[in-house]
């Protein structure tokens, strides 16, 4: 049932979105150094959903930055193959001067879109998270869920290909660093519903950073478990369409895992 | 991507959906900001009456206190007294030579003082080099009082307008600038990240990024200038008085001393406030309310 692929898979020719190889990461230098990352081989194929899990300091947020061009890599290479990947963080991190709308165009307007371009794009974004009509919203007059959904839309702004329309060549890649770590559990679960709708609508491959296996799970076409410091990937699930109890036991599988991983801390 | 879904699928979704329409109608922050006339009326009232009955009272003890005669007419005068010198200017037009002297020079100063002060904040705020150098020197400045600079100016200058300038520049400068670089350091690190994210290059950044979300800093910066550069500018015109430097107000309120007129004095000191104050209110109070409350960050006064 559960298909555990080794961390080196053999690679398809296929599209991917993401590769890296031998990627590693260490901050500072000398004695005070943290190696962050370490070896990290990792793929994510066009329009694939990839969950990275992971306990705090595995370095699951630093490999989004890197891939994010926010952070350089020590060594190995990453290749990305898509288009620039839209990040969207823990926080909404709306601009509270801009409304709804304004922080969609954000993006479009640094990429120099013309103002009836920025404002049909917008448009279409928010009616894709559903908050068509409350573009004219400052972030401060939305609940925690709409100003999550209004960053996804800002994110997925940032992506689109702006000098052509429609047939993109290059695969999308929408980079999440725990998006719905802090909203309450039913947001949560109607956030996740939304997010598997708009995957299935834009066809854009998925990084999706969290600490929590039944989200990965429930998410994820393939789950991926980093160890913590140095960050490795120590095992891979395929947990596309499982259901029932076969879900269930595979959330277990992992849970253990983790928990192993976690415990080989403690000495 | 997706094969035709089911009806309990479709069920499954529209249930979801109509939870996630709940959601955001219960979430959504309620604006409590009444409208309506009559709302707007309370509003204005409450926030009007209070310093009105304030005023009223203060002029109140001040009439019983000159009517009980404790001081001497010369020292403390009528509030009837004041007010006719202050009708006599307005009256005779006079006020507004006044003011206009006063004003224009607090306002070319306050001017020249943003446009030094702007750059300086902004080297301040992003080269570690110049804050380290500099910042404090600035941030002492704003503590020492311009008007410490009077006799310097003067000496240097001569007794001219320059001289008056240099003064009020020196008062507004370190303001500003101080409240530039506030405004720039407290902008949430997580901002300028997200802007990289979605594209921005290091002018866009600093563009749409970092200077909107400075401005509320820095609005209050200016005020403070604001406050500062007519401050100094009185000092000034008090200290620096010659027949080239035309009647400013610091001029009629040392023409007040001059002549032993102390109901001069006060209506001097009186348009001096009010010229201060209503600038801020007129000017500063309404830009920063907008500015604030379309942040969401109402203040409560």
């Amino acid at each position: 049932m559960t298909a555990t692929v080794e961390a080196q898979r053999v690679r398809t020719e296929a599209q991917q979105a993401v590769r890296f190889d031998g990627v590693g990461k260490v901050f500072g230098n000398g004695k005070q150094s943290v190696v962050a990352l370490d070896q990290v081989n990792l793929q994510v194929e066009a329009g694939e959903f990839v969950c990275l899990l992971g306990a705090s300091g595995c370095g699951k947020t630093t490999l989004l930055n890197l891939v994010a061009g926010l952070d350089n890599a020590s060594s190995g290479t990453i290749d990305l193959s898509s288009s620039r990947p839209a990040v969207v963080f823990q926080e909404p991190a709306l601009m509270p001067w801009l409304t709804a709308a304004g922080n969609v165009e954000l993006p479009l307007r640094m990429a120099g879109v013309g103002r009836s371009e920025r404002r049909r794009k917008a448009a279409a974004l928010l009616d894709l998270v559903r908050l068509g009509g409350l573009g004219g919203k400052r972030p401060h007059e939305l609940s925690g869920g709409m100003r999550q959904r209004v960053a996804l839309a800002r994110a997925l702004a940032s992506t689109a290909d702006h000098t052509s329309n429609g047939d993109a060549q290059k695969p999308s890649l929408l980079l999440m660093d725990e998006p719905f770590s802090a909203l309450d559990a039913i947001t949560r679960d109607v956030l996740q519903a939304e997010l598997l709708r708009i995957w299935r609508a834009t066809g854009t491959a998925i990084l999706f950073v969290t600490h929590d296996v039944r989200e990965a799970v429930r998410l994820g076409q393939r789950v991926v478990l980093l160890s913590s410091r140095p960050g490795r990937v120590v095992r891979e699930w395929n947990v596309d369409g499982l259901t029932g109890g076969s879900e269930v036991s595979t959330v277990d599988e992992i849970n253990a895992e983790l928990r192993r991983v976690i415990s080989s801390h403690a000495a | 991507m997706q094969p035709e879904a089911s009806l309990e699928e479709r069920v499954a979704r529209a249930d979801a959906e109509s939870v996630g329409a709940g959601l955001d109608a219960l979430d959504t922050p309620l604006s409590e900001r009444a409208t309506g006339p009559a709302a707007v009326a309370k509003r204005l009232a409450a926030r009007v009456l209070p310093p009105v009955v304030a005023i009223a009272l203060m002029i109140g003890i001040w009439q019983a206190l000159w009517a009980a005669a404790i001081w001497e007419e010369y020292k403390l005068p009528a509030p009837s007294a004041v007010w006719a010198n202050i009708w006599s200017l307005v009256t005779t037009g006079k006020i507004v030579d006044l003011f206009w002297v006063s004003v224009h020079r607090a306002v070319i100063g306050f001017a020249i003082s943003l446009v030094i002060a702007v750059p300086l904040g902004l080297a301040i705020a992003n080269l570690k080099v110049v804050r380290r150098g500099i910042g404090p020197l600035v941030s002492g400045l704003q503590s020492l009082p311009s008007v410490a600079w009077v006799p310097a100016a003067i000496l240097w200058f001569g007794l001219n307008d320059r001289a008056i300038y240099w003064v009020v520049l020196l008062g507004a400068v370190p303001s500003i600038a101080n409240g530039l670089v506030s405004g720039l350091d407290q902008v949430p690190p997580i901002l300028p990240r997200v802007g990289q994210a979605l594209g921005a290059s290091r002018l866009g950044g600093i563009r749409y990024i970092l200077l909107p979300a400075a401005l509320p800093g820095f609005l209050g910066g200016l005020k403070q200038g604001w406050a500062f550069s007519w401050r100094s500018l009185m000092a000034a015109e008090l200290i620096a008085t010659s027949p080239d430097l035309g009647e400013g107000l610091g001029q009629y309120l040392h023409n007040g001393m001059s002549l032993s007129d102390i109901s001069l004095v006060f209506a001097g000191i009186i348009l001096i406030f009010v010229v201060g104050v209503g600038i801020e209110l007129l000017v500063f109070r309404p830009l920063e309310n907008s500015v604030l409350r379309s942040r969401g960050l109402t203040r409560s006064t």
